[in-house]
């Protein structure tokens, strides 16, 4: 399935509400450091582009770089990284959010329920702890606080290792942010992976939207 | 707007056809039923011997029906003549289908064809049709027992609606064990052209009914059930226990309805966003429907626990401090004070409220309907009755009964348990809120005076504290839903 950059899919969903990390993209190393230093170090430097996946796995994503030379070497690594598959490609520059405890959201289409907003402990051992839940989307306010709600880990929500409990209302605006884009019918699925919890607030630090495969009546396509 | 399924739930009249002489035939079984549960409208039997069967005789097609008498056709013959039968059943009259013969889509592809017949059959004659392959459907507010198996249960406030047909009758089980009773029951069968949603809709317009409990397997919409559900919620609390969970039982439900069961974890959050109770087990899913049934909607999530003595309430304490949608309230402090005047200074002096055996002759009822009265609590839990019916039992079976004064102490306890429970039940219907009692003996003793008293009342004796809790469960979290959806 068609995907969105990076760039693009954290245009989509902040258009529509959802926090995320502060970003910029830029052409070549010198302007990177440039956006780098007026975010604030340290930041977050990934290649982007429409058609790259796996970010992590291919080495494509380097964390907490704390000055411009820092910056302008890990841009040159990563656009010398990219292959002719990439297609063309950029650096994403962003703000490095801390915070102890990371949340997964998105929003999927169900064969049968349609299109369900999912929130659920991310970090390394989401699989593992599968503490997910579903809302069919569009959802309001009260579905968002029960979607909230009806985590297992509440614990995890309210004051912790020293930082504020979760915001409540601030996650219900990313998650009702999530249920209005199942309006459009050309997003077929959207991840923030991870929303970490900063402060107390979700800010998403990746987000990925899948397209619908285009229908290409006639020929057929390609 | 929900569609008319009086005909099949009310019907004025019923024919049922694939009787035969055989009793373990189901056109038989099906006869059987309808005319031993009182039923007071005529009934048709159609087969092809000749002759009578349980004294009615046998029509040899429904052509010698006379019209306008029978609404309902129950169908216990094979697929092939099924379709000629429902057209004729139509021109005499007959408005609703309950197609008990199996045969059809559960079978494979030709068994398709012939279901998705007989859907159109129903949709250009303007029937209901329920099933097929399904057992049939109970409605005690008619005296209507059209099924192909047992039990016939008592008349109730809860609407049973299940993709299985077994489950209807576990729940009918239950209804019949705790005297808790059903006021229409149908098994959907393969849901062909009426399914759960349908069924709910039409019980949250029936007077009868006041919740549903429905067993759901695969939907073939989920999103128009949703939409659906939602609305019953509105009016109506609806219990659900979803089958194939999880990947194990998602293999047995495809072989069992020819329906794909989709994600467990949607499924639960549609439920919970439609206003719906998902229960885990079906004894649970029929203890929160008979509590919805017999009980009144706390009006917040605070639970006191009182119990007489032991570990119960240490127990309950536990479970209700557990449970996501219910709150161990503490102890209001001019609760505490009064009860400081009615007790001996051993007693708990807190949340459980623990007697530890200090009450006397009028303490119990006295201190539910304090407690109960209380604006600071919603719901109260009982436990640590029948303790004295028991014994009385006991003594009352021993070799020294009745003299040595055990006649009068046997008598003393035994009409102490049955206040007991009338207590219960009279402090919960004077301020609206939920007494419910739990003990082991609901189970075991049931012809102990507190629980034969507690289900006189028509409510439930929970077998355990555990399950009183799980339900109150349901009854907090729905009236919370209802509350916000307001």
């Amino acid at each position: 399935m068609p995907t969105l950059s990076e760039a693009q899919s954290r245009l989509l969903v902040s258009d529509a509400g959802v926090a995320v990390s502060g970003w910029a993209v830029a052409a070549d190393p010198a302007s990177a450091a440039r956006e780098a230093s007026r975010l604030g170090y340290p930041v977050v430097a990934k290649l982007c582009g429409g058609r790259i996946s796996h970010k992590t796995e291919r080495g494509l994503v380097r964390l907490g770089l704390d000055g411009d030379s820092d910056v302008e070497s890990a841009a040159s690594e990563l656009l010398a990284a990219a292959t002719d598959d990439d297609g063309p490609v950029e650096v994403l520059v962003s703000e490095m959010v801390r915070g102890d405890r990371e949340l997964i959201a998105g929003l999927v289409r169900d064969e049968r329920f349609g299109p369900c907003v999912m929130l659920g402990v991310g970090g390394v051992l989401t699989e593992a702890i599968a503490d997910v839940a579903f809302r069919l989307a569009p959802i309001d306010r009260i579905d968002a606080h029960d979607l909230i709600d009806s985590l297992g880990s509440q614990a995890l929500l309210e004051a912790f290792r020293g930082e504020p409990a979760i915001d409540r209302e601030a996650l219900a605006d990313t998650l009702c942010a999530l249920g209005s884009l199942a309006a459009d019918p050309s997003i077929a699925s959207i991840d923030l992976n991870p929303l970490i919890v900063a402060n107390g607030r979700p800010v998403a630090v990746d987000a990925l939207v899948e397209l619908v495969e285009p229908v290409q009546p006639g020929n057929g396509g390609r | 707007m929900a569609r008319d399924l009086s005909a099949l739930f009310e019907p004025r009249g019923v024919i049922v056809t694939g009787v035969s002489s055989h009793p373990a035939k189901f056109g038989f079984v099906a006869l059987h039923n309808i005319l031993s549960c009182g039923f007071s409208g005529p009934v048709y039997a159609i087969g092809r011997e000749a002759g009578t069967v349980l004294d009615r005789p046998v029509l040899a097609s429904v052509d010698d029906v006379p019209a306008g008498e029978a609404d309902l056709l129950m169908i216990c013959t094979p697929a092939s003549v099924n379709e000629e039968i429902i057209r004729k059943a139509a021109s005499k009259g007959v408005r609703a289908v309950f197609v008990a013969a199996g045969g059809y889509s559960e079978t494979g592809a030709d068994g398709a064809d012939a279901e998705r017949r007989l859907v159109a059959l129903a949709d250009e004659l303007d029937l209901v049709m329920a099933g097929p392959n399904g057992q049939g459907v109970v409605s005690p507010p008619a005296s209507l027992c059209a099924q192909i198996v047992a039990p016939y249960p008592p008349r109730g406030r809860i609407g049973v609606a299940s993709q299985s047909g077994n489950f209807v009758s576990a729940f009918l089980n239950y209804a019949e064990q705790t005297g808790v009773g059903i006021s229409r029951a149908v098994s959907a069968g393969n849901a062909a052209a009426t399914g759960v949603a349908d069924y709910l809709e039409w019980f949250a317009d029936d007077p009868e009914t006041e919740v549903g409990l429905c067993y759901i397997e695969g939907l073939a919409d989920g999103r128009d059930f949703f939409e659906r559900v939602r609305e019953v919620c509105r009016r109506m609390p609806v219990v659900v226990v979803k089958g194939g969970a999880t990947s194990g039982g998602q293999r047995a439900a495809a072989s069992h309805t020819g329906s794909l069961a989709s994600d467990d974890r949607i499924f639960d959050g549609m439920a919970r966003q439609a206003g719906m109770l998902r229960a885990a087990t079906i004894e649970s899913a029929f203890e929160a429907a008979a509590t919805f049934a017999s009980q009144p909607l706390p009006a917040g999530d605070r639970v006191i626990v009182l119990t007489t003595a032991g570990g119960w309430g240490v127990i309950a304490a536990d479970a209700v401090t557990r449970h996501p949608d219910l709150t161990l309230t503490p102890l209001p402090a001019d609760l505490l004070t009064t009860i400081d005047g009615m007790l001996p200074p051993r007693w708990s002096r807190n949340n459980p409220v623990d007697l530890a055996a200090g009450e006397t002759r009028d303490t119990i009822p006295e201190l539910l309907d304090l407690v109960a009265a209380h604006p600071d609590v919603d719901s109260v839990i009982q436990l640590g009755l029948g303790i004295q019916g028991n014994t009385a039992a006991f003594t009352r079976s021993g070799p020294f009964f009745p003299d040595h004064g055990l006649e009068r102490i046997v008598d003393y306890h035994e009409r102490q348990e049955q206040r007991y429970a009338e207590a219960t039940t009279a402090a919960s219907s004077r301020n609206d809120k939920p007494v419910m009692v739990a003990s082991e003996l609901a189970v075991v003793r049931p012809d102990n005076p507190m629980v034969a008293a507690v289900r006189g009342s028509g409510r439930l004796c929970y077998p355990s504290a555990d399950r009183a809790v799980t339900a109150l469960g349901h009854l907090t979290r729905y009236a919370a839903w209802r509350r916000a959806r307001a």
